[in-house]
């Protein structure tokens, strides 16, 4: 979902899972689908960690507990704290569209998979990377407090945990930046510069 | 400074955006039916054409059944198998059909029909695009947003990665494959060890290599978290790539070669980071986890919980209750159900005829359930004349269909819960191979013989 990005200050859901894949974000299964209905993958997300094989809510994980279990609307459970390496192994797309159709607009980790990292910036949700003392510092808190509140701040590209009143700069490029506060896409600007792009192919050698 | 992976990059450079990523030029994008359905709405939403249509090749692989293939039975794969097949014929996008001679996984296709070549950027919805960098090209899995971008202009914008050279040096011992030098880096480097990095594969292992060996190895690169995987191109990969379909021919093929000899690093390239491997240390490996990274030599035991701090300890401790395994288990002997030769990991004729001097004379076990898989109809064509198919009919296996497979749960060849699979495929993620399923990775040679005697087995007792 394309919304514009500045400030958001929420509360968290922790799922603290390392080297959690893309497999786990959203199964195989639910990528046959041609649709680009965000419900459709929101109600997939991390699909079979929350319901058992016959689709009851595995009460034990995180997302079910009754103090995460609320979907994410402005002020609350907009932020998700994932354990390192967060989305690795497949590119599929599917998972970050997963994370944006259950409504989540930021993800910190203190790591992320390469690919997916760039397919939550194109579906407008904002990988924010922390030290790996910031990120468990957050669980800490969170696992005190789940009502513990985060603030990103886009514009100053800092994270703060407002319980403990830790703060760390963030980094993204200035061109992405801009995109995520304007709700700009990366194909629309690289239509604006296909001459570029013909010129390139008019002058290679190989 | 000076790497095989700068001068391809330099070369597709259109452009840098200040404080911004570098617009990059494709010169081939894939598409497969799961990734792409999405990228065509994209443009037909914005109204606009493929840019290049000509230098983008697609084919359904994920969701094509393995026994037959006259139809898709699950009406959601069908559809989707069939709106690939309508946005080509719509686009202008030549396509390999389901059940034709063009078609296979799309990872081998690419390579055998020449249309992976040294020098290149390949792109494709797909994190195994890391398979294509075994030719001396630039190849990285990306999303579908990206798809999009690459179809409305044949550019992606990216970051350049870090640089990271591998070098192996050795020659490797008997019963061990480049798919256990896959899983012995992975094991080394951990599952998230090359993130950020780009790979490039070096040294004297690597140059006596086959051609097949070399796109196992840089199809697992994804699995250590690095998007690509390159090897220099030299004589084995001039002479693989003689006379294929789309490979340039006469005095074009000359040209390419003498450029693509200009294709190797620098003896004064810097990289951001050079690991030392000594083939002499590698056995024939199997995984025990949840992640590629977590595996062990065939006769080694499971790590057990000493010394590991409470995060890590958690970590191997729902990894191990998922595969049903203790801490300081022995694997090898252990009863199999199910056994695995394909995907674009294994699913070439090295592989196949590795498979084959296994089980040639002997008899399948059983107690286990096998799909061996060709990952194209060439692939399965040549185990044909090769007289392959004979030897596997005669030890009581079948020869499938070209097809992802059980690779993935998206297609009939699902795992059942709970059931164990070795295989040669390229993840034992959590569900991997079907919900519930228990996925060791290992090469064809361990799955071959596991499959003779219905246990993990040490493919050197055979050899």
């Amino acid at each position: 979902m394309k919304q514009k990005f500045n400030v958001i200050k929420s509360t968290c859901i922790p799922i603290a899972i390392d080297n959690c894949n893309t497999d786990l974000i959203i199964p195989a299964r639910y990528l046959a689908s041609t649709t680009r209905d965000p419900k459709f993958f929101g109600d997939a997300f991390m699909h079979d960690l929350r319901f058992d094989g016959a689709g009851n809510p595995v009460k034990d994980f995180v997302m079910n507990k009754p103090e995460f279990s609320e979907p994410p609307r402005e002020g609350v459970h907009e932020i998700i704290v994932g354990g390192q390496n967060w989305g690795s192994g497949s590119s599929r797309e599917h998972a970050a569209w997963a994370i944006s159709g259950y409504g989540v607009r930021v993800v910190i980790s203190s790591s992320f998979a390469d690919i997916h990292r760039n397919n939550l910036l194109n579906c407008f949700v904002l990988p924010v990377v922390v030290s790996q003392q910031f990120q468990q510092e957050l669980f800490d808190t969170i696992a005190k407090n789940p009502e513990a509140v985060v603030t990103v701040d886009v514009p100053n590209q800092t994270v703060t945990n407002e319980t403990t009143g830790h703060s760390e700069h963030f980094d993204i490029n200035g061109y992405k930046k801009h995109c995520l506060m304007n709700a700009l896409d990366d194909i629309d600007y690289l239509l604006t510069v296909q001459d570029k792009t013909v010129e390139y192919e008019n002058n290679r050698k190989h | 400074m000076n790497t095989l992976f700068d001068k391809i990059w330099d070369s597709h450079v259109v452009q840098v955006i200040p404080d911004g990523p570098t617009q990059l030029y494709i010169d081939r994008l894939y598409a497969h039916e799961v990734t792409s359905p999405q990228a065509f709405d994209t443009l037909r939403d914005k109204g606009i054409k493929a840019f290049r249509p000509n230098q983008i090749f697609a084919m359904p692989d994920h969701n094509t059944p393995s026994d037959q293939q006259e139809v898709i039975n699950d009406p959601i794969g069908r559809k989707q198998v069939e709106t690939l097949k309508r946005n080509c014929e719509e686009f202008g996008i030549r396509h390999f059909a389901m059940g034709t001679k063009d078609n296979g996984i799309i990872h081998v296709v690419g390579p055998e029909k020449g249309l992976s070549l040294p020098g290149m950027t390949i792109v494709c919805g797909d994190s195994h695009t890391s398979t294509h960098g075994a030719v001396g090209a630039l190849a990285m899995g990306i999303g579908t947003s990206e798809v999009a971008e690459v179809l409305a202009s044949q550019c992606i914008l990216q970051s350049k990665p870090k640089s990271m050279r591998i070098n192996i040096e050795g020659t490797l011992q008997k019963g061990v494959t480049a798919k256990d030098v896959a899983l012995y880096i992975m094991a080394k480097l951990t599952t998230s060890g090359a993130t950020g990095y780009a790979v490039e594969y070096a040294g004297s292992t690597i140059r006596n290599m086959s051609m097949e060996g070399r796109l196992t190895l840089s199809n697992l690169s994804i699995e250590m978290g690095s998007r690509a995987g390159i090897i220099a191109p030299d004589e084995t990969t001039f002479a693989y790539l003689k006379g294929r379909e789309y490979a340039p021919k006469g005095a074009d093929w000359d040209k390419a070669v003498a450029y693509w000899k200009t294709l190797k690093s620098g003896d004064d390239a810097v990289f951001d980071k050079e690991v030392d491997i000594d083939a002499a240390d590698i056995k024939p490996r199997i995984t025990y986890g949840t992640n590629p990274g977590a595996g062990i030599a065939i006769d080694g035991t499971i790590p057990t919980f000493d010394g590991l701090d409470d995060a890590a300890k958690a970590q191997l401790e729902s990894q191990l209750k998922y595969m049903q395994f203790q801490p300081g288990q022995k694997l090898e002997g252990l009863p199999v159900d199910y056994c695995f030769l394909g995907a674009c990991t294994n699913g070439r004729i090295e592989d196949f005829r590795a498979f084959a001097s296994i089980v040639k004379g002997k008899k399948k076990a059983a107690n286990v359930v096998a799909w061996l898989v060709p990952g194209s109809w060439l692939v399965r064509q040549q185990i044909i004349d090769e007289g392959i198919d004979k030897i596997l009919e005669e030890a009581g296996f079948e020869l499938r269909l070209p097809s992802c497979s059980s690779c993935l749960a998206m297609n009939p060849d699902k795992v059942p819960a709970g059931k164990l699979s070795i295989s040669t495929s390229n993840r034992n993620f959590v569900g991997r191979q079907g919900p519930g399923a228990r996925t060791v990775l290992a090469s064809p040679l361990v799955v071959a013989a596991s499959a003779i005697t219905g246990r993990i087995t040490d493919p050197r007792t055979m050899m």
